[in-house]
């Protein structure tokens, strides 16, 4: 069996400006979105409670409505989780409460106007924490940014660092547009999610820039597009399958893993769908547009010392 | 080309037995077992305890599966829930005589199943978070800050007794907010003063501030000192937690350090948050009372009309002993419990060292009973008992005072460390808590299992369909990869929660990437005419440089995870740095051996099952080679 019967490169770079426009499209909408509706961020982030519970019939939202407002809580949010049974309680934090107490509170509120009710689950965030864990989800990004900017570089070229970063971020904005506009829950495991769709769509174009580079070594005579539209024809293949398997991997985790996977795993659906594309379709022009040239990779062999490995460093 | 030799195929075979091995506990589950642990650190549950435990489960007719003692207690096996819950019972009543004062912690437990020889090569199944065993965890963060104006407050009253002790006037000495002030009405009363304190008080640092007509000595702690007492304060506070939790009666309770000052406490299988905060909150406190020792008072207490004044404790052993109702001092007043020697004797002793206040107290105390016995007593809801109750030979003076006779060097360890544990050093604050309960738990485990198995299956079938031979070997690489991450896993003895489980998924998923990248390389070679023996070593060498540069991308985000990532977040990062090691190997090392036991030894080999390839009719019309 074999899916793709290409008889010539596909000239990709003719509709490279296409491409970049759609993009740039949705990386736009993904901003106006993030600010306008913002990320409706986790107690993790924000500090609060979070109450999971369970109830032998279908629950009345109602009245788990009515037992708090009695029992004298504000700002609550109760919603169903995952089934009609479980029933999810968010309570922000609040300076006068004794914040460490709310589970209880609730609990007890519950069992007089809302009964049968069954204590899942508690988390409390107080907000020196939210707080760290943001900067730090930040920072990490940052790192992560940084750390696959330098060894691109290292190991190809700048072009390719700068135009493989841009490329994968705004996979990243995109996906943080998903949950703006839909205002699903953004919490720590999502963002441990977009980071390892960050990495991996990174991944993707590394392996169309590996082909691009041995192209211009060993073929002569091509215009640049025209080793781009080569690397990307002889890799299309192998990116299609690689990324059906993971995205079989992941619908998997999306369909079996429950409430509390479903956001990890629809950050990495999205993630990956837009990572094939934006890897390889909006990377490679950008390496165009910056200036990529067979000579830059010629003129560096003529430069080498002799003996010295092509790749390595010459000290 | 396509032959290893036999020492590979043997490295990757042991490779293989021993990720079996050691994945192989995983599946055992657990037995249902009852443990027996102390509940105070004076008692010690060693290889008595385990024969006593056997004794009493034979006496009362219940069989058991195994009797092992490790760090954490005996603990004995069970075939059923029934057995077992029946076990506690008994045990709680042998070892617990008097509930109301248990000595040990009996609980009930889940050991693995898995076979002697599997846990004697250390081979053990992976410890399950609490997202998926159910429990409470808490992170309480200690205030520093509090227990540094603990500090200085008891550092102002030193003060004072040195200003009396060395006649120097001053005009107040006064604690504002992170220093201490001490005014002076002479700048010569002050030099003195200053040497005075530079002598008796190396901790603080002293700085001369002119404030109109008043001179001022303005002392702060050290930064070294700050960082000395924040850590005693930390470790202090864990020990008190530890003895704390004793009483829960948790199997395994977790409680650790995180950062400088923060406090990690899991406690699996509890549900009762309100107990456990209860409990985490509580604070104990010491006292000193004198020993009324006058004949036929005991008796007549014990009787039950104890002399006016007086009050019944028991002593640690055991016995009985009547103790003045009034307090001499309290725990407040210790600012250190050691555990040493006897300058003299060379016998074991605990050395206690008291603010100033408490010293003078415990000097006029001393001088006025001499030859008369004080008990020191631990309180702890509202109940009372004896740790100690020696007799005083002399009048001490200076605040160091030294418990010994009747111990044991490890006793006098137990003692300082119960004189020590007694309260917390620093106050402390919950600041991040989850409960998860049983059902959740064992629901996440089978979400997990599930979507893991699923999405196995789906590229299992796909591989298999598009590249035929080299898609079984693909999989086969795949199933291995998954072999080694669970082998590691176990043996680091790493923590899995759902983000773990996921992480493996995706590791999976993501893993699949190396094998495609080679089949495709050996499809391409063939494609352009190379013959099969040159298309698979071809195909391999080629694929390795850009499956390492597309491995360290995802392995730089991975660290970037573990190293900022906390709490669900960096078992995802583990699992994920993991799996990118071991697909690396599998999937180049181990698929490559799989192939070359299929292909290598074939001299005149025509074609791959490795699907279909398709050439086109013009195949060199882009000028390849």
């Amino acid at each position: 069996m074999e899916f793709f019967r290409i008889h010539k490169d596909i000239p990709f770079m003719r509709h490279a400006l296409k491409f970049n426009v759609i993009s740039l499209v949705t990386f736009v909408l993904a901003v106006v979105f993030l600010f306008t509706k913002g990320l409706h961020l986790s107690v993790e982030f924000t500090g609060g409670t979070l109450i999971e519970t369970h109830y032998e019939q279908a629950a009345d939202l109602e009245k788990v409505r009515d037992a708090l407002g009695k029992a004298g809580f504000s700002d609550y949010s109760v919603q169903n989780f995952g089934s009609s049974q479980d029933v999810m309680i968010r309570l922000p934090l609040k300076a006068e409460q004794k914040t460490d107490q709310i589970g209880e509170a609730v609990m007890k509120s519950l069992a007089i106007d809302a009964p049968g009710a069954q204590l899942r689950r508690v988390e409390f965030v107080g907000p020196q924490v939210g707080k760290e864990l943001a900067e730090n989800g930040a920072l990490a990004l940052l790192l992560v940014v940084i750390g696959i900017v330098i060894y691109l570089a290292f190991r190809f070229e700048w072009r390719f660092s700068v135009s493989a970063i841009i490329a994968n971020l705004h996979d990243v904005v995109i996906i943080l547009g998903f949950f703006a506009f839909f205002q699903w829950e953004f919490s720590l495991s999502v963002l441990a999610a977009v980071l390892a769709v960050l990495g991996y769509s990174v991944n993707e174009s590394v392996v169309v820039f590996d082909r691009v580079r041995e192209t211009f070594k060993k073929v002569r005579g091509l215009s640049t597009p025209e080793v781009l539209d080569h690397a990307i024809t002889s890799t299309i293949s192998r990116t299609i399958i690689t990324h059906g398997c993971t995205q079989m991997m992941v619908l998997s985790m999306l369909v079996f893993g429950g409430e509390t996977l479903h956001y990890f795993a629809m950050a990495l659906t999205i993630g990956i769908l837009f990572g094939i594309y934006s890897s390889v379709l909006v990377a490679s022009p950008l390496v165009m547009w910056l200036g990529v040239s067979r000579e830059q990779f010629i003129a560096k062999q003529k430069k080498g010392i002799e003996g010295a490995n092509e790749e390595g460093a010459v000290v | 080309m396509n032959r290893y030799p036999l020492w590979k195929y043997i490295t990757i075979a042991i490779a293989l037995v021993l990720g079996f091995v050691y994945t192989l506990p995983n599946f055992f589950g657990e037995s249902p077992a009852v443990q027996l642990s102390s509940a105070k650190a004076t008692i010690k549950v060693d290889d008595k305890a385990k024969s006593r435990v056997e004794e009493v489960l034979t006496a009362a007719g219940v069989t058991h599966d195994g009797i092992q003692l490790d760090l954490n207690g005996v603990k004995t096996r069970f075939r059923d829930t029934d057995t077992q819950l029946k076990a506690k019972d008994i045990l709680e009543k042998a070892f617990n005589p008097d509930a109301s004062d248990p000595k040990y912690v009996v609980a009930l437990n889940l050991l693995p199943a898995s076979p002697q020889w599997l846990t004697a090569v250390h081979a053990l199944p992976m410890y399950l978070g609490l997202d998926l065993r159910g429990g409470v965890h808490f992170l309480l963060q200690v205030d520093m800050k509090g227990a540094l104006t603990k500090r200085l407050d008891s550092t102002s009253a030193d003060l004072r007794t040195l200003m009396r002790d060395k006649s120097l006037r001053h005009g107040g000495i006064n604690r504002e907010g992170e220093r201490i002030v001490v005014k002076f009405r002479e700048a010569e009363t002050r030099d003195k003063a200053k040497i005075a304190i530079t002598d008796n008080q190396p901790d603080l640092l002293l700085t001369e501030l002119a404030d109109g007509g008043d001179f001022k000595l303005v002392a702060t702690l050290k930064p070294q000192a700050q960082q000395k007492l924040g850590e005693f304060a930390l470790k202090q506070n864990i020990t008190t937690l530890h003895n704390r939790i004793n009483e829960l009666g948790v199997a395994e309770p977790v409680i650790q350090q995180q950062g400088a000052d923060r406090i990690v406490v899991q406690l699996p299988g509890v549900q009762d948050t309100a107990k456990a905060k209860d409990i985490l909150g509580r604070t104990a406190t010491l006292e000193i009372h004198m020993v009324d020792d006058t004949p036929g008072g005991l008796e007549a207490a014990q009787a039950g009309n104890p002399p006016f004044g007086t009050e019944v404790y028991n002593e640690r052993g055991g016995l009985p002993l009547l103790v003045k109702k009034q307090v001499v001092l309290t725990g407040d007043r210790l600012t250190d419990a050691q555990p040493g020697f006897d300058n003299q004797t060379q016998e074991a002793a605990v050395h206690l060292t008291l603010d100033s206040a408490g010293a003078r107290i415990f000097r006029d105390i001393t001088r006025d009973n001499v030859g008369k016995r004080m008990a020191i007593l631990l309180i702890e809801k509202g109940k009372g008992e004896v740790v100690t109750a020696p007799v005083i030979r002399t009048e001490i003076g200076g605040g160091r005072v030294q418990i010994s006779g009747r111990m044991t060097t490890s006793e006098a360890n137990d003692t300082a460390l119960l004189l020590r544990a007694g309260s917390l050093a620093a106050p402390m604050e919950i600041i991040e808590e989850r409960t998860i309960g049983p059902s959740l738990g064992a629901e996440n485990i089978s979400k997990g299992f599930h979507s893991t198995l699923w999405g196995f299956a789906a590229i299992a079938l796909f591989m298999m369909m598009y590249y035929r031979i080299f898609g079984v070997v693909s999989v086969l690489a795949l199933a291995s990869n998954l072999l080694f991450l669970i082998a590691i896993l176990s043996l680091l003895q790493a923590t899995l929660t759902l983000p773990g489980i996921a992480a493996i998924a995706l590791a999976l998923g993501m893993a699949i990437d190396s094998n495609v990248l080679i089949n495709e390389r050996i499809r391409e070679e063939l494609r352009a005419g190379m013959p099969p023996q040159t298309a698979i070593s071809e195909g391999y060498e080629r694929a390795f440089g850009t499956i390492l540069d597309s491995n360290v991308t995802t392995l730089i985000v991975g660290l970037m995870l573990l190293i900022f990532g906390s709490g669900p977040v960096r078992g995802f990062a583990v699992v994920h740095c993991l799996g990118i090691l071991t697909s690396i190997f599998s999937s180049v090392v181990v698929s490559r051996a799989l192939v070359n036991l299929i292909y290598g030894s074939k001299k005149k080999l025509t074609g791959l099952a490795i699907g279909q390839v398709w050439k086109h009719s013009s195949a060199t019309a882009n000028g390849q080679k």
